[in-house]
């Protein structure tokens, strides 16, 4: 099998659009979460907070590639096309059949289906719809899109698996590149936020409806007074290679992919399994060959649900005890959906470079059915040689990465 | 609408919404696919675009002939000023 490592990373996220501002938002406790006030004009909707990505120019994708893309697919290929830069691939390489892409997404994106759904209701029919919308809804539009920009002839797939569409993007691109099927392949997602978003996790009572006049206060991942999570976007994509092509090439490495596992609860579509999460875990480990103890941190799913957050300690606790550092992203940029996986696997990556690890914000007072692990709720500055970094997504889909050094 | 409001409105919109330079469109000859880089998905776009633009319905046949400014400014034309 082949070693696989990382050598590229490229992000949009609600704090910020590259490494340092990243990690100067993760040291500095800052929160991407705003309110939505234009939401408040849908009616049933309780949950006024998101977390929006601004700062960047889809202009700079030209038209003939952009015609096709709604917000979650500029954001995708930006976040790829910067993470190609990053490790220094040459577009012609891009081009060769030995790299690929695996990104993934929720659905595409979701103005873009929402205006077609609109027209199409309100005119009767399809007269004036145009020929580039399906590209910009259909269920691989990211990856389908960054193809197309980046001139990418390997093979392309597009997970599509909620939460952990992006780790899942990251576990199939790890196991293709091992297999020796593709040297290198870039992985992740994306996810475009919109009302419709909140209003799906608004109607299960899963977003945070307590804080819409303190947005900056929620989510709250473990804490006692969490009340759900907030809905945001985001891309994030990770170069994958064979370690052996990229220490030949003298490729910069973040770290090395040691580990990754996935596996399905088979039990309810909605409600999370401690039970899954624990597998998901310990498999993750197996296939790293490592124990418990070999790892220095976990960056945690944890969104801010009542469910999720106590599910997700319980397993924590269960496989590692109280020993390693526990903090959610999520306080931070609220749940990125189809980006998260990834995006939180890079925020951990650039973690263990700075030599610090971020405490979960807004995690004022433990809730007791969290209780037992080592939340992190100042910062530590830790220079962590593993990380484990989990998923969970609806329909009981599990996925945990492990980066670091042997 | 004259021939003339046609031409300008047109081409203000293949500058604005398919972001073409307002100095490739001052030839009427040209062509769309060959000298704008315009394809067959832009091709459906445009008409589309038009037809909500000017409230009328261009025919796949007569589309399918269009092949420079010049002949998308006349398709327009015929349609509006019969």
């Amino acid at each position: 099998m082949n070693r696989v490592v990382v050598t590229g990373i490229g992000m949009l996220s609600p704090i910020g659009n590259d490494a340092a501002s990243v990690v100067e938002g993760l040291k500095n406790g800052r929160s991407g979460i705003k309110a939505m006030e234009e939401w408040k004009a849908m009616k049933g909707l309780n949950s006024f907070v998101g977390g929006e990505v601004t700062g960047f120019d889809p202009k700079r994708i030209p038209r003939h590639a952009r015609r096709t893309m709604g917000k979650v697919s500029v954001m995708a290929t930006i976040a790829a096309e910067d993470a190609a830069k990053d490790a220094g691939l040459a577009p012609e390489y891009l081009r060769s059949g030995r790299a690929g892409i695996s990104l993934g997404s929720t659905t595409g994106s979701p103005k873009c289906m929402s205006d077609f759904f609109s027209e199409f209701t309100l005119k009767g029919g399809i007269e004036e719809q145009m020929g580039t919308s399906f590209m910009k809804v259909m269920g691989h539009t990211t990856a389908a899109n960054a193809a197309v920009h980046l001139g990418v002839t390997g093979c392309v797939y597009s997970p599509t698996s909620a939460c952990a569409s992006s780790a899942q993007a990251i576990g199939l691109g790890y196991d293709l590149i091992r297999h020796g099927q593709q040297e290198v392949m870039l992985c992740g997602g994306a996810e475009e936020l919109h009302v419709t978003t909140a209003g799906t996790f608004d109607i299960v009572r899963a977003a945070s409806r307590a804080y819409n006049d303190s947005p900056t206060k929620t989510p709250r991942p473990f804490d006692a007074a969490r009340d759900g999570l907030a809905v945001s976007e985001g891309a994030a994509v990770m170069v994958l290679e064979d370690r052996e092509r990229a220490l030949a090439r003298n490729a910069p490495v973040y770290a090395e992919v040691l580990g990754y596992t996935t596996c399905c609860d088979g039990e309810h579509i909605a409600m999370p399994s401690r039970e899954g999460m624990l597998r998901c875990m310990r498999e993750s480990l197996l296939s790293a060959g490592l124990q418990p103890g070999d790892i220095d941190y976990i960056n945690a799913h944890a969104t801010g649900t009542q469910l999720g957050d106590a599910a997700e300690s319980w397993g924590i606790r269960e496989l590692f005890g109280a020993k390693v550092p526990v903090s959610s992203s999520k306080g931070h940029v609220g749940h990125t959906i189809g980006a998260c996986g990834c995006l939180e696997a890079i925020f951990s990556i650039l973690m263990m470079r700075e030599g610090f690890l971020a405490p979960t914000l807004n995690l004022e007072k433990v809730s007791e059915d969290c209780a037992g692990v080592n939340h992190l709720q100042q910062p530590a500055a830790v220079r962590a040689r593993r990380v484990l970094s989990n998923s969970f997504a609806f329909g009981g889909i599990n996925a945990s990465l492990i980066f670091g050094t042997r | 609408m004259t021939r003339e409001e046609i031409v300008e409105e047109v081409n203000k919109i293949l500058a604005e919404q398919f972001e073409l330079n307002p100095a490739s469109l001052k030839e009427p000859g040209t062509k769309l696919h060959e000298e704008l880089g315009l394809d067959s998905l832009d091709a459906v776009d445009i008409v589309v675009t038009m037809e909500k633009k000017f409230g009328c319905r261009i025919q796949e046949a007569e589309a399918r002939e269009i092949r420079t400014l010049d002949q998308l400014y006349d398709c327009i034309n015929k349609l509006k000023n019969p």
